[in-house]
């Protein structure tokens, strides 16, 4: 996939991933893994963005002993969400002008 | 290997971020190392499967940008006094010049690696060329009825064939082989420039 794209997903995906509940690296990984791969540093370079971007904080919470971040969104984070929703729609118009040849065709075949 | 390890050898790989960066960096991993063990993975599984400390350490530092890092390092620590600037200022004949001749040296360094691979590709290009036109000269001879020398120039030419063949696939691994090494060269530097401010 396009690398600039991927970016701009990853982003919406890890906001989307926390977006129910606070969540902590590992879950978050866990959670995405059957829709889109990420490695560790890569979900920490994400965190780190949309934290400077105030899309989500950081609170450090004990668990099981330990020491634990967790990752809360903001209100700026769910509005990136509803943002790449109404731009999802965007895209999937841009999609079918991509494609619209090609469907011509497929038509064209079946009459 | 188990989780310390893990971080210390990963601490050795970042040296030369800031230390809140590699704070961060370690605190991160111990944390999913962690969650990993918890899930009822052993230490050493879960390192496993992280992957090397060399690989995501150099990952880290492909995907810092390196006008960030460039800005991180060259930022003087306190605000240059006059006579600095004077000093910079009338010494700009110096060091000018050299640093365009920095820049002409890598530059030209690099085209000649290029070139080299250019001329291996040449070598493929007329290895063909002379296979086709060895088939050509020789099926002529034979037409005009000097079978000997067209029998051998085909021959020639079959072997030429071949060579061009063993070429290809020598310079399809030279060029892959060169973009790699352009590749680590980029992170090398990068990594260098790390380094060399800290501490």
């Amino acid at each position: 996939m396009d690398v600039q794209l991927k970016r701009g997903l990853l982003d919406v995906c890890v906001l989307a991933a926390i977006k129910d509940e606070d969540s902590y690296g590992y879950k978050i990984i866990k959670d995405m893994k059957p829709y889109i791969e990420l490695s560790e540093s890569t979900l920490y370079t994400i965190l780190k963005r949309l934290e400077t971007a105030n899309m989500l904080n950081v609170k450090t919470a004990e668990h099981s002993g330990r020491l634990r971040k967790y990752y809360h969104i903001t209100d700026t984070g769910l509005k990136r969400i509803e943002d790449f929703k109404s731009e999802w729609q965007e895209i999937v118009s841009i999609y079918k002008f991509v494609t619209k040849e090609e469907n011509q065709n497929e038509q064209a075949g079946v009459s | 290997m188990n989780k310390q390890e893990f971080l210390d050898n990963l601490k050795g790989a970042l040296s030369g971020l800031t230390q809140s960066e590699i704070d961060g960096r370690l605190a991160f991993y111990a944390e999913m190392i962690d969650d990993k063990v918890e899930e009822g993975m052993s230490e050493e599984q879960a390192v496993t499967e992280l992957g090397s400390a060399e690989d995501i350490a150099s990952q880290i530092i492909s995907e810092i940008p390196i006008t960030r890092l460039i800005k991180e390092r060259v930022k003087p620590k306190r605000r240059l006094s006059v006579w600095e600037f004077v000093l910079l200022f009338l010494g700009f004949p110096v060091w000018f010049p050299l640093l365009i001749a920095v820049f002409a040296i890598i530059f030209t360094v690099y085209v000649a690696v290029w070139s080299v691979i250019l001329s291996l590709w040449a070598v493929f290009v007329s290895f063909i060329a002379l296979a086709l036109f060895g088939a050509v000269c020789g099926v002529l001879s034979i037409i005009c009825s000097n079978s000997l020398k067209g029998i051998s120039l085909i021959g020639l030419s079959i072997v030429s064939l071949g060579l061009s063949i063993l070429m290809f696939f020598a310079c399809l691994a030279a060029t892959k082989g060169i973009l790699l090494l352009t590749k680590k060269t980029a992170i090398y530097i990068k990594s260098s420039f790390i380094k060399k401010g800290d501490l």
